[in-house]
């Protein structure tokens, strides 16, 4: 009998041991918590929002697709979401050209201290998001240090006006305040690839250029992809970078967004262009990953 | 020595700030040779291998293969390949695409492509692999396919770092004669680097061994193995007994030795020579000792009594060893075991007597 009951005590540890997985659960369960009440019940929230219509009086809701309905009948809205996923795009891309040389030189060519590099990398995240967006307005603006510099310089006479407040500003400045989110991803994916691998291609005759397409890139693939996403994601949301550098061609879906639940009052409509732009950025993403997977298929 | 001179590496040194690699190597490696640099891990030889593949430039002296000057040609230029030591085998590509990975700028018609790369298959015994990913093979097929896509570049010289290092023993013994087998079908110059002494003895033509960024001796692996001229190479081919002596005079076709673990002792002349009174060791092979019964009728050159200490049983031979009187280093003595003679010889802490013969005795000059 003795036995048995020692068999009790010892069964909260031994299923722990049997079942490593419930552990794993324990562990995450801080983290599942923190999704479930700050991230799925907001979201059941939004889209529970963006079916309601007002009925007239305050406490009266009705469900309904009229929202939805309403911003496709909008050109504005709909021209305005396409704006926001084409400008994304640009600065995806434009971000991972920048980063790419930037990661490339720390993985490869910086030997010692590299952990002081990244660290200078992310410095400029060690100031507020705001302040970045409004030094490029003092840097790109119409008495701004460019213009007055290559005024300085009697380059041009009077100031450019076409750099800043419009689509190209929103690009460079968002391409400049995701630069690190590029650059560590792509870092990481090259400092993995093992440097014997770059060796052997050297020996089986290619020369730098070949080496870098045929073997560098192709393994660094991952961490380009991440970076990709990482930057295309969150910058179409942004509202923040386009209101204060993008002018009125520069507008993106954030700004609609934020005027909905702000001074049009009308959080209903704000919630369903969050569910739209949500879904359409799903769509672009998988989209991409489907894209990526056939060029693989086809090169490998 | 090789009949014409076909790798020819001329005082070369390769430092890296303050550490010299190696220092001042001079080798002549012939045409269709399978040559080995031999040596402890840190005595430059993997660093004289990059140099040869162009991945180190020598700080000093010249590197000619074939007759063509190398020592600043970029690898990709080089009529030579290397087989890495992890094997570098591209994750991305499948077999076939490593195979071919270097034959892009041959730029052959997409038949002769495959018909090349499925005989190199055939060649490492892995025909129909052709499809498999990298992280499907095992670390055998990964050295072929490795092997493969050097070959496959038909080199003058193929380099092979630590070739069977990453294998296990069973599989490293089958490699070193397939790796011998496939020289000699193909007939290219090879040059590998390992430190496992046995690995050089059993695969190469001629064995340079290295220490400390230079080269000690040249030869072949019977030559270094049994009239080794340094102490440094008696001691690191095989197991060796040696000791420090001092000649004390010479006496017809032998030198007459003084140890102080083994007293005097006489050994035959072989071609050194050593002045009276001149410090330089003396070395046995284990397997040139005997031990001496009293009813045995060998005549023994020279003999000498300690008791057994311990054994190291192998099945097909035991090593023995014996603790000298004045002296903390055992003697090994290795017995075949004939019809179980290692078995019962192995038995307790009983006195014996150790004999040798003195052509058996090798003179080291000291470093």
């Amino acid at each position: 009998m003795k036995s048995s009951t020692d068999k009790t005590s010892l069964s909260a540890m031994s299923l722990w041991r049997r079942y490593p997985a419930l552990k794993g659960y324990a562990l995450a369960s801080p983290a599942i918590l923190l999704m479930i009440v700050a991230l799925v019940s907001p979201f059941l929230l939004l889209a529970g929002t963006s079916f309601k219509i007002e009925t007239g009086s305050s406490d009266e809701w009705m469900l309904s697709l009229a929202n939805y309905e309403f911003f496709f009948e909008k050109s504005h809205y709909v021209n305005t979401l396409v704006r926001s996923i084409f400008i994304s795009t640009l600065v995806a891309l434009v971000t991972v050209l920048l980063a790419y040389p930037a990661a490339y030189f720390i993985a490869f060519h910086v030997h010692e201290n590299k952990m002081l590099w990244l660290i200078m990398i992310t410095l400029p995240f060690w100031t507020s998001y705001l302040l970045r967006v409004f030094s490029w307005k003092l840097i790109l603006g119409y008495n701004g240090f460019i213009n007055s510099g290559l005024m300085w310089l009697d380059l041009i006479k009077q100031p450019l006006d076409f750099i800043l407040y419009n689509t190209n500003a929103v690009i460079l400045t968002l391409a400049h305040a995701w630069a690190a989110f590029a650059i560590l991803p792509i870092y990481v994916s090259l400092q993995k690839i093992d440097k014997s691998l770059i060796e052997a291609a050297h020996d089986l005759g290619e020369n730098k250029i070949y080496s870098f397409l045929r073997v560098t890139l192709p393994l660094s693939m991952p961490g380009v992809v991440a970076a990709l996403l990482l930057v295309f994601i969150p910058t179409v949301g942004d509202y923040v970078t386009p209101k204060l550098v993008g002018g009125p061609k520069g507008l993106m879906i954030g700004n609609l967004i934020q005027s909905a639940f702000g001074r049009l009052d009308n959080w209903p409509l704000g919630a369903a262009i969050s569910i739209i732009s949500m879904i359409t950025v799903t769509f672009a993403v998988c989209l991409f990953l489907l894209g990526i997977n056939r060029v693989r298929k086809v090169l490998i | 020595m090789p009949e014409s001179s076909f790798i020819s590496i001329q005082g070369v040194s390769k430092h890296f700030g303050s550490i010299v690699a190696v220092d001042s190597v001079d080798l002549e490696i012939g045409k269709g040779e399978f040559f080995a640099l031999l040596g402890p891990s840190g005595c430059g030889k993997t660093t004289l291998l990059r140099m040869l593949a162009g991945f180190e430039i020598p700080s000093q002296g010249e590197i000619n293969i074939d007759g063509e000057q190398m020592s600043t040609v970029p690898p990709y230029q080089r009529p030579v390949n290397m087989v890495f030591q992890n094997y570098a085998i591209f994750p991305h590509l499948n077999v076939f695409q490593n195979i071919a990975f270097g034959l892009r700028k041959d730029r052959l018609p997409a038949d002769e492509l495959e018909k090349r790369v499925s005989d190199v298959l055939s060649l490492i015994k892995m025909e129909g692999f052709g499809e498999r990913k990298p992280d499907e093979l095992s670390g055998g097929q990964r050295q072929r396919v490795a092997l493969a896509r050097a070959l496959i570049k038909k080199p003058k010289v193929l380099l092979l770092d630590e070739p069977l290092g990453a294998l296990d023993k069973n599989l490293r013994e089958q490699m070193q004669l397939e790796l011998r087998q496939l020289q000699k079908i193909v007939g290219v110059t090879f040059v590998f680097v390992t430190h496992d002494q046995e690995e050089a003895l059993t695969m190469s033509d001629r064995i340079a061994v290295m220490s400390a960024g230079k080269v000690l001796e040249v030869g072949s692996p019977e030559d270094l193995y049994e009239h080794p001229q340094t102490r440094f190479v008696a001691d690191f081919l095989g197991t060796m007994n040696v000791f420090d002596g001092h000649i004390h005079a010479r006496d017809g076709d032998s030198y007459i030795v003084d140890t102080r673990e083994l007293g005097r002792i006489s050994a035959r002349i072989e071609s050194q020579d050593f002045s009276k009174g001149e410090k330089m060791s003396v070395a046995l092979r284990p397997e040139n000792l005997q031990i001496v019964n009293s009813q045995s009728m060998t005549v023994m050159d020279g003999s000498i009594s300690g008791v057994m200490s311990n054994t190291a049983y192998f099945g097909n031979s035991a090593q023995i060893y014996v603790e000298l009187e004045g002296s903390d280093q055992p003697l090994v003595v290795s017995i075949q075991n004939l019809e179980g003679a290692a078995s019962k010889a192995a038995h307790g802490n009983r006195e014996v007597t150790i004999g040798w013969s003195k052509s058996s005795v090798l003179l080291l000059k000291d470093a």
